[in-house]
């Protein structure tokens, strides 16, 4: 594998992304895990408000403060209403009294309705998280493969709408971080199935003609394990042979057709899985670097399911 | 795979066939991954072989093969009709007529705006208009109300028998159900009416002033002109779209409305499942059926078959050798594959006995439930839409 991987830890900010059911939140808790196990101090945040990014640490459900969830790793959960105030605040030096009441429910109407401003304030309090050195890592739960890319798209379209005022000052230096392949990368997640793998390169073009973010990596997840070796997989169609059957099950005290089919049904599950994997491989340009998570048998929620993961990572990113 | 004892059960009275039989719009909805679409066209192809009259297939983001599988070289948003031949091909003479359609929010938002402008000039302007653009192809929540909006146009034209749709993929499912009401909402809202005065008239209004200090230092004039004069173009469409807005959520409570929710046994999309059939309860939506979908085979939930793989990861040395034969290999040979040969059956027990149990739990609730294996291959035509929609027919 190229070595190219190597530097994904080193970046300051990745969205983690991709179709719904992947495993795009646990794969998000595991990289922010590793993060901070590596000593970085890092931040982990969900954009959707219904995510579940907590259970993957066993935490109470995250708010837009981030706490402190094991030494080095925060968690936070995106909130455009508050990013707004907070933006407020700490830039335009609005007072107190203006931030509250009427007025704010007219700005988040504003915000609502506006193209593009919603997009803005997540990704401009993420990228504020990191221009001021608050965390050395911030991992980001992203939106799933629709949205993404307006979302990294939003701050250079925003340039585009509005010639002059603030907004214009502000999205200037999202669009010059956001274009910085050593400060932020998206991360795409897919499984080895043909819509995952489809959406995933779809996307992995339009991150690159729409948007300025840097493909830092796609991780195939739920790659099942390889039965058997060289030669084996002969040796097994001859134990389905009815003699072998027979001897086999009286060996066993039961029959053993349905243990044999099981390792059949893994076997074709493999195969045509690993096709949609080449399939990946093939059809996207040779210069992204692709990670391969495993197939959690036993647990696939919980911090359990993040620490196994966040292993298989630091195994595959030769830590 | 479709052997023996893996063959789908029916747990309680009533079949997909009826409920497709009964009525007239049936929704599919469940969490991203678990084979809706697939699913949603299968019982379409199913009802068209079957039951007969039109049947049409509404769908919201098709993978290509699911296009080839109907004979469809690409969706459109206009419906069309999959060729009889490729039932004929399958074996199958069906008594009805397929259609498939693929939604096309950005035709659909401008097929509206035709319709409910005012006069030319107006529908010319909003096409036009750079924000109309920006919020018809990226606003996230306009799929969910065009979704809801194409299909109760379809119905109310009397053209099909029984339309199937896809639902658009949202982390959150019932944002769908909310669409229309939300989007009346927001056209009777009081921010909308204030943004629709004359921007000069706001400008002189003590109340709004602060507000429109600090958005112009924000956002700039200019982009303030441009959202207020969207607005105002869309709200010449006020009417229109309230009525139509309330006619559909109409359609969703009808009785001849019924929602089937699709689901995989994993924890994820079962809770997802859990949550969308309650928020269907809540709004008194009709939960016609659960199809829990790459159901692993129940031969990995029987005892004497695991206790076969444990033998085997036991003593797969021993039995080796019992076994042994100049044609298999050296006796260590067979015993690595008959340890993996029971590993790999132990691995996938693990997996299917959690799902047997969130099965039982998410079985409970609607009266039709159906499930159909995991199918080792994808499916690419329509004899495996049809051999999919044979396992959760009956």
């Amino acid at each position: 594998m190229a070595p190219a991987p190597l530097e994904l830890l080193d970046r300051r900010l990745l969205f983690v992304t991709g179709k719904g059911g992947v495993g795009k939140t646990s794969m998000a808790a595991a990289l922010a895990l590793l993060g901070s196990t590596h000593g970085k101090r890092t931040l982990a945040c969900e954009v959707d408000a219904k995510g579940n990014l907590a259970d993957f640490f066993e935490a109470e459900p995250n708010t837009f403060s981030p706490r402190e969830l094991s030494p080095g790793l925060f968690a936070m959960a995106m909130n455009t209403e508050e990013s707004l105030k907070e933006y407020l605040k700490l830039q335009l030096k609005v007072p107190l009294l203006a931030r509250i009441g009427p007025f704010a429910r007219s700005l988040d109407f504003v915000a609502n309705a506006a193209p593009g401003v919603k997009e803005i304030l997540t990704i401009g309090k993420l990228l504020w998280e990191v221009r001021e050195d608050h965390y050395d890592l911030v991992v980001v739960d992203a939106s799933a493969t629709g949205h993404i890319v307006g979302q990294l798209a939003a701050p250079e379209a925003i340039n585009e709408l509005v010639k002059v005022g603030r907004i214009r000052d502000q999205t200037r230096w999202m669009v010059d971080l956001l274009s910085d392949p050593a400060i932020v990368g998206a991360v795409i997640v897919a499984t080895p199935e043909e819509m995952p793998v489809t959406e995933t390169l779809e996307l992995v073009g339009r991150i690159r003609s729409e948007t300025q973010v840097d493909l830092a990596a796609v991780i195939v997840n739920k790659v099942l394990p390889e039965l058997f070796g060289r030669g084996e997989e002969e040796t097994f169609q001859r134990l389905r042979e009815p003699e072998l059957v027979s001897a086999l099950s009286r060996a066993t005290g039961s029959s053993i057709e349905p243990v044999l089919d099981a390792a059949e049904l893994a076997v074709t599950l493999r195969r045509t899985r690993a096709e949609h994997i080449s399939r990946l491989r093939t059809e996207m340009s040779a210069d992204v670097p692709m990670l391969y998570m495993p197939y959690l048998f036993t647990r696939t929620h919980g911090v359990r399911a993040t620490r196994t993961l966040a292993e298989a990572l630091a195994a595959e990113l030769g830590y | 795979m479709a052997k023996r004892d893996d063959k789908p059960s029916l747990e309680v009275a009533g079949t997909l066939e009826q409920l497709l039989a009964t009525k007239e719009i049936v929704i599919s909805c469940g969490s991203g991954g678990v084979g809706k679409t697939t699913t949603a066209a299968a019982a379409g192809a199913m009802a068209a072989a079957q039951l007969g009259g039109k049947v049409l297939v509404l769908t919201v983001d098709p993978a290509k093969r699911l296009a080839n599988a109907l004979g469809l070289e690409r969706f459109g948003n206009v419906e069309r009709r999959v060729p009889s031949e490729l039932f004929h091909a399958a074996g199958v003479e069906p008594r009805g007529e397929l259609y498939a359609a693929m939604l096309d929010t950005k035709e659909s938002w401008d097929a509206l705006v035709r319709t409910h402008a005012p006069d030319p000039q107006t529908r010319d302007a909003i096409l036009a208009n750079p924000l109309y653009k920006n919020i018809t192809g990226k606003f996230v929540q306009s799929h969910d109300y065009i979704a809801m909006e194409r299909l109760h146009e379809i119905h109310v034209s009397g053209r099909y028998d029984l339309i199937i749709v896809d639902t658009p993929p949202t982390r959150n499912a019932i944002d769908f159900l909310e669409a229309p009401e939300r989007m009346a909402d927001f056209f009777s809202s009081r921010l909308l009416r204030w943004l629709i005065t004359p921007y000069r008239s706001r400008l002189v209004n003590a109340a709004s002033r602060p507000f429109y200090n600090v958005a112009d230092r924000i956002l700039g004039s200019q982009f303030l002109e441009d959202i207020a004069e969207f607005f105002i173009l869309f709200h010449t469409m006020y009417d229109g779209f309230v009525e139509r807005a309330r006619a559909v959520t109409r359609t969703l409570e009808d009785r001849r409305t019924t929602f089937v929710v699709v689901s995989t046994l994993e924890e994820a999309p079962v809770r997802e499942a859990e949550f969308f059939i309650s928020a269907l309860d809540q709004r008194d939506f009709h939960l016609g059926a659960l199809v829990l979908n790459k159901v692993l085979p129940a031969y990995f939930l029987d005892d004497a078959a695991a206790s076969v793989a444990e033998t085997l990861c036991r003593k797969a040395e021993p039995i080796a050798e019992e076994v042994a034969d100049p044609q298999l290999g050296e006796a260590d040979h067979v015993a690595r594959v008959l340890h993996e040969v029971g590993e790999s059956f132990l691995n996938y027990r693990v997996v299917a006995t959690r799902e047997a149990e969130q099965r039982k739990e998410l079985g409970r609730v609607p009266e039709i439930v159906a499930s159909a294996p995991f199918f080792e291959t994808d499916i690419y035509d329509l004899a495996g839409l049809l051999r999919l929609g044979e396992r959760i027919w009956r």
